[in-house]
């Protein structure tokens, strides 16, 4: 441990507990950590770790019912544990800062951003408002947010996801906090994004000094940024230490788990394709229209321009890129949830844009999704067995057959077959996404287009599905498209990958190919946003030795 | 279920059911304890309550059992209440639901249909009808409901334009459901329960409106109804308010019920908004 | 400005729904047994057939119903409501005397409960599930429950009857001849209890809608980063959730507009108002349909009038609805 710096911010057996009724009675017990000045040290851990609460409660900002009952946060010589409201205020902000999650949520759509930015000085400090004005515009310049004017002017909505979030920074920086508390700050955005507001803080905290405590579930941030980690696991800590040993040299076996999950870079040897294709998509394109009065003041967002791909029967066809590229646009056009404007899809000689309503429920079983949201896509007010037979039984099969059927489906991806008398919220997530694809499987289909399938699932429980995927392709001989934001699920199961940007296809070809010899720019960009993308591939490169 | 037990765990909501179920017991006994003609004369007019043994709530200006009245009057209101209710929210769901479905000139249409129910008072309109159709049991009954379902259209339309969109909902349209399937088997489900609590306001509104058009003499005079009887005590007011002041307190029993036990619905079916 | 070009957009859509209205209504009354001429031979204390074919033929009555639709509405263009058999005046006329103590008692009461029913509801939040929060709740919901009319005859008794302090019913003292701030004086005193009445129910509503709303807001994100800089609890609630809970209330003004002025009715009959509500009620008893069809013109016109200045108010409020959200 660096015993460099002394520890600035301590907690010391924290426990906090959570009210009757929740799945367990502490959120965090006996949590002790501490933070030197001029570090960053990451919190990992996956959802339910409790590494969110142990931010709240740094800041006594924990929910009604939710309360500390056990241990100290010592800083600058106080425990904050014990602190009047008087005093929490005045370290908050200016001692201790944080910034949030989701950066739209988190700012008041009411207020202008120069005005919330501005806040911070006239809670904690007695300047002028012009002086308050220049400090806001030379921090809107510190995040480098472009045309700081006009950005403390605006009004949260009219500024992008990462603007936001770097004026969220700018706003907790304001009056230099010794310690800067990051709750996930990155989870929400773009990988491109994500990039640059890593360096962004990185940078900062460099100029500074100040103490990071950043939290995140991917380890590939932690590799990105951190001097030293601790891992969460069930509301304690498993195991701390320096970022490099804690990569490179495990000890805890939840460690292990964690940091063998973070998806490698490095593509699978190609495998033998077929010749026969599938699925042709050719000259697609799609429009929204929103809006207008009499056909005025219309909004018109192209979504989908002129995408041509191939899926060959047996492959994986992966299509790559981030929110607004179009993928999803393309994926529900694909199954007729939304109709194409122009182009054809062509399945097995049919071509799906020319047929009729009636006709697309008819074939529809040919080519079935699986979604993202795991808790969105199952109605709650079905059993899961009904949930896998409606299929069938729309289009005619007798429902005890259909019931037995969806049982035999249960086992197939991994299922309990006595656990289908059972509603959604009993299961887990990863659960549910089992179940969605047994649902998907029931009409035997062709073609299976994964729409984010595995996005909402924490790290090793997607590396599961991802597996139940590949071994299902096996057996069943299935041909499918997989929509993802992360290049790294693409990289391990895509045979082809399609990279998409504004609507159109930039890049696309053999996985190996994109991924090691990226032709387009945009691709290059994205395959270097990776966080942890160079520890990736130097542990790749020892593992080879 | 759990819903059950939350609901008994909230003393305003017990309050409401146990207030309800006494106007319930009231409507029912109304035959034994009154047999009679509720509008028959009984006795000497404006005798005062508590005066007689007879008469425990006394008498009206035309020597009429006050008591008896409020009894049948239970009756009536729950009657009306209950039916215009029915009636209001059968036809908001139906149209809210096809508006909320279908979106486009469809849901343009009965939106302009729904807002002008919605700009013309709804009391006025009430007027307009009860002066076209007559004062009658039935016809009353049936204009509250009438006037009565633009809220619960608005509100179906809601759950409807949020669901449509659910994963849940896309995943049957690829399963091959058709729209009709959609909409009873996998939408409706799931839209209903706020509706079915929203129902509770609506009855409280009928209410007060049936009470209201009585105490205008623009209701069905030959029933014992409650604001009929308010709108007699009118004339003794001076002397005799107890006329008009015994059925208002009934009314308000009966509607703060009804809103207490509605309140309590929608917080034991809402756990996640505890605290409010 | 975009806020004036959104809401006159609104308005726009409006009109439509004014004409549904009213071919709604005028094809409505068709239905009702005797009509205007019927009234006034009532009102002249009978007459034979020849006089009643007359009259009819007179006011256009024995036209078709779409030809006494088309010739209503393009009457109407010309504000020209037609003639009112009780009072043997013009319509409009009639609705321009009555107008002013309705628009009077709505402004009061509007602006009684929205006062009110903020500050108990800002109160009751703050103090959520403690005492102050139950008392005003519980009074709340009493308040939702009573019947309006109920409560002014209640408060007549108490106050007029027993107590004496304020007048029992009318618009002013007919008696004593009054101008300038006595006259304003005396119909204030007047005005006292119908507003009371009318907005007591009001006041239930936006108490309930402004806690609700308020303890929406306060479990919002950005909240938590306003106490995360530091903020103290009033500066939270004035700054961060005040402007942003008004919101639904505001929308809410217009959504009870017309529920208001139905309660007019009630209210003005039992405190003797001259006002447009009572007008109906008398014009329903009296079967002069000309008037209700009046009276149905200017209250959907009422309407339509504060929802467009609620419109203004909300994007003035909000800049998320100027950008086209």
């Amino acid at each position: 441990m660096r015993e460099t710096s002394a520890a600035i911010l301590t907690l010391d057996g924290l426990g906090v507990r959570l009210p009757a009724g929740a799945d367990r009675p502490q959120a965090l017990s006996a949590v002790s950590l501490s933070m030197a000045a001029n570090e960053i040290l990451c919190v990992v851990g996956e959802s339910g770790s409790g590494k969110s609460i142990m931010a709240n409660a740094i800041m006594r900002l924990l929910p009604d019912g939710v309360s500390i009952d056990a241990g100290r946060v010592m800083f600058e010589g106080r425990d904050l544990a014990k602190a009047g409201a008087d005093e929490m205020r005045r370290v908050r902000g200016a001692g201790i800062a944080m910034i949030f999650q989701e950066p739209m949520t988190a700012l008041n759509p009411l207020r202008t951003i120069g005005d919330q930015i501005g806040e911070m000085f006239s809670i904690h400090t007695g300047l002028s408002r012009a002086a308050i004005r220049a400090r806001v515009l030379a921090l809107l310049e510190d995040v480098r947010i472009p045309d700081p004017g006009a950005a403390a002017r605006a009004y949260p909505h009219e500024l992008s996801g990462g603007q936001r979030q770097r004026a969220m920074i700018a706003m907790a920086l304001a009056l230099d906090p010794r310690v800067l508390i990051a709750d996930e700050p990155t989870t929400a955005l773009d990988v491109t994004t994500q990039a640059q507001i890593l360096t962004l803080i990185r940078d900062l905290q460099k100029r500074k000094k100040t103490a990071v405590l950043f939290i995140t579930h991917d380890f590939g941030v932690v590799a990105e940024i951190a001097d030293r980690v601790a891992v969460m696991q069930q509301g304690s800590i498993v195991e701390h230490g320096e970022a490099a040993a804690v990569l490179n040299h495990p000890q805890h076996p939840y460690t292990r788990q964690l940091v063998a999950a973070v998806p490698p870079l490095t593509t699978p040897p190609p495998r033998e394709l077929s010749d026969d294709i599938i699925l042709t998509i050719d000259n697609v394109s799609k429009t929204f229209r929103s809006g207008g009065f009499l056909g005025r003041g219309a909004r018109v967002t192209p979504a989908v321009k002129n995408v041509s791909l191939k899926l060959p029967r047996g492959a994986t066809l992966g299509i790559v890129g981030e929110s607004g590229s179009g993928k999803s646009t393309l994926a529900r056009c694909i199954v007729r949830l939304i109709d194409p404007d122009n182009g054809s899809i062509m399945l097995e000689s049919k071509d799906w844009t020319k047929m009729t309503r009636e006709d697309v429920r008819r074939e529809t079983r040919h080519i079935q999704m699986v979604f993202q949201d795991p808790f969105s896509s199952l109605n709650p007010r079905r059993k899961a067995a009904e949930l896998v037979a409606q299929g069938p039984i729309v289009h005619g099969t007798p429902p005890a057959k259909a019931i037995a059927d969806a049982k035999e489906l249960f086992a197939l991806v991994g299922l309990d077959p006595s656990a289908s008398d059972r509603f959604p919220h009993e299961f887990s997530g990863g659960q549910r996404q089992r179940i969605g694809l047994a649902r998907a499987l029931a009409l035997h289909p062709e073609v299976l287009v994964a729409d984010e399938a595995v996005s909402a699932l924490d790290v090793s429980v997607q590396a599961q599905v991802l597996q139940l995927l590949a071994g299902l392709r096996q057996r069943l001989g299935l041909s499918i498209v997989f929509i993802t934001h992360d290049l790294r699920v693409a990289a391990q199961i895509c045979d082809l990958v399609a990279v998409m940007k504004d609507g159109e296809v930039v890049e696309h070809g053999p996985a190996g190919d994109v991924f090691g010899h990226p032709q387009h720019s945009y691709t290059k960009a994205l395959l270097g946003s990776i966080p942890g993308g160079e520890f990736a591939r130097k542990r790749e490169a020892a593992l080879l030795v | 279920m759990d819903a059950i037990k939350r609901y008994f765990r909230s003393p305003a909501a017990v309050t409401g059911l146990v207030l309800l179920l006494i106007v319930v017991a009231m409507a029912i006994s109304a035959g034994w304890l009154y047999p009679r003609e509720p509008l028959a004369l009984a006795g000497r007019p404006l005798i005062w309550p508590f005066s007689n043994p007879r008469f425990p709530l006394g008498t009206d200006n035309s020597g009429r059992d006050i008591a008896a009245q409020i009894f049948h009057g239970a009756r009536i209101s729950l009657l009306i209440g209950g039916v215009a209710t029915a009636i209001a929210i059968a036809i908001g769901v139906l149209i809210g639901a096809f508006a909320g479905f279908y979106g486009g000139w469809i849901d343009n249409m009965l939106m302009r249909i729904t807002e002008a129910f919605q700009t013309l008072p709804n009391f006025v309109l009430l007027l307009v009808l009860v002066a076209v159709f007559g004062s009658t049991l039935t016809t009353v009954t049936i204009a509250v409901g009438v006037v009565s379902w633009p809220a619960p259209a608005r509100l179906t339309r809601a759950e409807f334009l949020s669901l449509r969109n659910r994963e849940f909902v896309q995943a049957g349209r690829t399963l091959g459901m058709r729209d009709l399937q959609l909409i009873l088997g996998e939408i409706l489900p799931n839209a209903l329960p706020p509706v079915i609590v929203y129902a509770s306001v609506v009855m409280a509104v009928a209410i007060l409106l049936e009470s209201a058009l009585a105490f205008l003499r623009l209701s069905d005079p030959n029933v014992a109804s409650w604001g009929n009887l308010i709108g007699l005590g009118r004339d003794v007011l001076r002397v005799q308010w107890y006329v008009s002041a015994i059925p208002g307190i009934a009314i308000l029993v009966t509607v703060l019920a009804v809103s207490l036990v509605g309140q309590g619905l929608n917080d034991a079916l809402n756990p996640r908004l505890k605290g409010r | 400005m975009r806020i004036l070009r959104l809401a006159g957009r609104r308005l726009a859509t409006s009109i439509p729904t004014l004409i549904l209205i009213l071919i709604g209504i005028f094809l409505l009354l068709q239905f009702a047994p005797g009509d205007t001429v019927d009234a006034m031979m009532a009102q002249m204390g009978g007459g034979d057939a020849a006089t009643a074919r007359e009259l009819r033929r007179f006011y256009g009555l024995d036209l078709s119903v779409p030809a006494q639709l088309s010739q209503y509405l393009w009457r109407l263009i010309r504000l020209d409501l037609g003639f009112s058999s009780i009072y043997g005046k013009p319509v409009a006329s009639v609705l321009l005397e009555r107008l002013p103590p309705t628009i009077l008692l709505m402004t009061a009461s509007l602006s009684f409960a929205f006062f009110f029913g903020l500050v108990f509801g800002v109160i009751a939040a703050r103090g959520v599930n403690k005492w102050p929060d139950t008392v005003i709740s519980v009074a709340g919901l009493i308040f939702y429950a009573t019947p309006s009319f109920w409560f002014g005859l209640m408060a007549i008794v108490v106050f007029s009857i027993y107590l004496q302090w304020l007048p029992a019913g009318g618009f002013e003292d007919i008696g004593a001849v009054q101008t300038g701030i006595w006259r304003t004086f005396d119909i204030a005193r007047h005005l006292v209890l119908p507003t009371l009445t009318l907005g007591l129910i009001f006041l239930a509503i936006y108490l309930r809608i402004m806690r609700a709303s308020m303890l929406e807001v306060l479990n919002l994100d950005y909240v938590r980063t306003a106490r995360a800089k530091g903020l103290d609890e009033t500066r939270v609630v004035t700054r961060h959730v005040l402007r942003n809970a008004l919101l639904p209330m505001v929308t809410l003004i217009g959504l009870q507009a017309g529920t208001m002025l139905g309660g007019s009715v009630v209210v003005e009959s039992v405190f003797s108002l001259p006002g447009l509500g009572r007008l109906a009620y008398e014009s329903v008893v009296q079967r002069d349909l000309n008037t209700l069809l009046g009276i149905v013109f200017v209250s959907a016109l009422l309407v339509i009038l504060v929802n467009f200045v609620v419109d203004l108010i909300y994007a003035r409020l909000d800049p998320r609805i100027v950008a086209g959200g």
